[in-house]
């Protein structure tokens, strides 16, 4: 079910227009999805034949669900493109259809975007409520194996509970036995299936429960809000962080942007700090790939692009767009980049496109006047920076003229790099921030 | 990003029959696919019909078919979105042939620009009509002024779009459950105004605000 807008979760198959077996060229409409007031035709992602079709009619799935298998062996002889034959996760054979957010562009280099390719763990439990899932937790029971007889399959309390009634499992039973018996079942699991607590480990987020107080008062998490969360325990869990310092002063960027004033307004353009700090990340990015890399699996992917991942407060709520290729970008187009993207983020008005592909990202916890930040690593990268609170500090400083040590005010601010240690090393670290402050201290002027 | 002004062709239709517009709308969509025409709107009056759309509900048409044919209504079943709804005389229908590829690749936001589209021309004949939470299309306090249903074809085109009760002799309405709502009334401008209001300049309306609103 492909990303048909940023705020759609998901559609229901109204009709195919192909079946099992057809043959479909690239493009063409091979079924018709609605969702709320909208009818849409899905073109073919690639030429093939429709292998299978995975969703009935009428059928709703959320965004993300395969829906279908389009085997593009069987034409291979007439179209073979070349980026088909180095599938690096699927076996020769169907490749899955629609693909998530951009039907033509086969996706499977992995994005690290929080709001697509639903793993099968959180579909199911996007099918169950909390409630649902403790029962099935405390008994030792995969949800997959109980039928939903809820909302698009939702599993409801009353289908858990005549599923445990139907197997023998009852209430007193698992009262008496669950506690002890849920753990053993999963080390059992855990020892013969090595690769499932992985998936688990690198996927699943539980987030355990507490009583509720009088007082209190109860809301479910909105979807932004709780990817965010799944996002941040699966980031923290992966990666190995670990945060350096660094101190920058910005009196020549200042004198920059003192000199350019009149200049921008008369373009209108938009020059931050962040915009100074954006475009001198992305130069320096080029003599550090580590930094703008991923690991994946037993393997370091090295970024061919500089896409920087912009943090957005939208108060309430976290939003990452990306400046993508912002080593191409001037000073200028770069500046006015971050404002557009943010503007748009707080209208909610963002292209799918334009949240996804981040290598490496810049978060500014220093507007709000923090002095220094802890920045979590977004999953899918290896690198993040946050920018301090930008301030005039009393600072020593040696006069060039005289050579004495004078006291100065300069405005300044402490960045910190939160880096990911199993591709990052201190030193590394340490260069690359040093490389950016001497970047920053002595910035260009016709950048 | 910079969305490139877009330029509209504008098409005054008159009153044509449902199922004319039907088939001029298929052509177009291939044309505006195959980027022959500009993105165009047709603004036309449909003469009594009813149609469904594809979460149509049949029970939400309240008259048989015998009874619909006496009153000289058409049934129609279309490959929109949304549920039933009346079209007839006086009341003006919006056909936006567009491409949304450039800057508008969002089902929702193509649906809230609609919304806005409708409320802008309503503004203008200084009525007020909001979005309800309850679902697409626009209200008023007398209830629901304007409908919604939509179709995007292969390569993001879209075709179907707005209803906008101008005169709209709103009995009609009682024929059906509009859009599945049973507990919100219809309203039209007329209403809302008591006075009669001219076709033609709501038309000359419409056609800035899609301007307006797809300009930006």
């Amino acid at each position: 079910m492909p990303q048909m807008g940023e705020s759609i979760a998901e559609g229901t198959v109204s009709k195919w227009l192909k079946q099992a077996g057809d043959t479909v060229e690239r493009d063409e409409p091979i079924l018709e999805i609605s969702t709320d007031k909208v009818d849409a035709e899905i073109p073919a992602p690639s030429a093939g034949i429709l292998v299978e079709v995975m969703v009935d009619e009428g059928q709703t799935v959320e965004v993300g669900t395969v829906v279908a298998l389009i085997d593009p062996e069987g034409i291979a002889s007439i179209d073979t493109k070349p980026e088909e034959t180095q599938k690096p996760n699927l076996p020769s054979g169907p490749e899955e259809v629609p693909e998530l957010k951009d039907p033509v562009t086969p996706s499977l280099v992995a994005t690290q975007s929080s709001d697509v390719g639903q793993s099968a763990e959180e579909r199911l439990r996007s099918r169950s409520t909390p409630v649902v899932r403790k029962i099935a937790a405390e008994h030792g029971i995969d949800l997959a194996d109980v039928v939903g007889s809820g909302h698009a399959g939702r599993v409801t309390k009353q289908d858990i509970v005549a599923f445990m009634e139907s197997s023998g499992v009852t209430g007193s039973d698992a009262d008496a036995s669950g506690i002890s018996a849920a753990p053993a079942r999963d080390s059992i699991q855990i020892q013969s299936e090595t690769s499932s607590f992985w998936d688990f480990f690198y996927k699943e987020v539980q987030h355990p429960e507490y009583p509720v107080r009088p007082a209190d008062q109860v809301e479910g998490m909105d979807k932004m809000r709780r990817l965010t969360a799944e996002h941040m325990v699966v980031a923290k869990r992966v990666a190995p962080h670990v945060h350096s310092f660094i101190e920058i002063d910005f009196s020549v960027i200042d004198r920059i942007r003192t000199l350019s004033r009149s200049r921008w307004e008369a373009q209108n353009a938009r020059v931050s700090y962040t915009a100074f700090v954006a475009w001198a990340v992305s130069r320096v990015l080029r003599d550090f790939p580590m930094v703008n890399s991923a690991v994946s699996g037993n393997n370091v992917i090295y970024r061919g692009n500089v896409n920087l991942g912009m943090a957005v407060d939208l108060d309430p709520g976290l939003i990452v767009p990306v400046v993508h290729d912002a080593d191409h970008l001037g000073l200028v187009g770069i500046g006015n980049k971050i404002v557009d993207l943010a503007g748009r983020a707080r209208a909610r008005k963002l292209m799918p496109d334009e949240i996804q592909g981040a290598t490496f990202t810049i978060t500014n916890p220093g507007v709000l006047g923090t002095v220094v930040g802890l920045p979590v690593i977004p999953k899918g990268t290896s690198a993040i920076l946050g920018i301090g609170s930008i301030e005039k500090r009393v600072v020593v400083v040696t006069d060039q003229q005289t050579e004495t040590d004078v006291v100065a005010i300069r405005k300044r601010s402490l960045f910190s790099l939160g880096y990911d240690h199993r591709i990052v090393d201190g030193a590394d670290a340490a260069r690359f921030l040093s490389a950016l402050k001497e970047m920053l201290e002595s910035f260009p002027e016709d950048a | 990003m910079n969305a490139p002004g877009r330029s509209f062709t504008v098409r005054e239709l008159g009153v044509i029959d449902y199922s004319e517009a039907l088939e001029l709308q298929a052509h177009l969509i291939s044309q505006r696919r195959e980027a022959t025409i500009p993105d165009t709107i047709l603004l036309l009056e449909h003469p009594h019909v009813i149609t469904l759309g594809s979460s149509s509900n049949y029970e939400h048409v309240l008259l048989d078919e015998s009874e619909l044919e006496k009153r000289g209504i058409k049934l129609f079943e279309v490959g929109r979105g949304g549920d039933v709804t009346y079209h007839g005389p006086g009341q003006l229908v919006v056909y936006p042939i567009l491409d949304l590829k450039p800057d508008r690749k969002d089902l929702h936001r193509y649906l809230r620009d609609l919304e806005d589209v409708l409320i802008k021309v309503a503004r203008s004949f200084g009525v007020q009509a909001n979005r309800d939470p309850s679902g697409t299309g626009v209200f008023t306090e007398l209830g629901k002024l304007g409908a919604i249903g939509v179709r995007v074809s292969s390569g993001w085109i879209t075709s179907h779009g707005i209803a906008l009760n101008v005169s709209t002799k709103l009995d009609f309405f009682e024929t059906i459950i509009p859009c599945g709502i049973r507990d919100r009334g219809v309203s039209s401008l007329e209403r809302e105004l008591g006075v009669p209001v001219c076709m033609a300049e709501v038309k000359e309306c419409m056609a800035d605000s899609f301007r307006q609103v797809f300009s930006s």
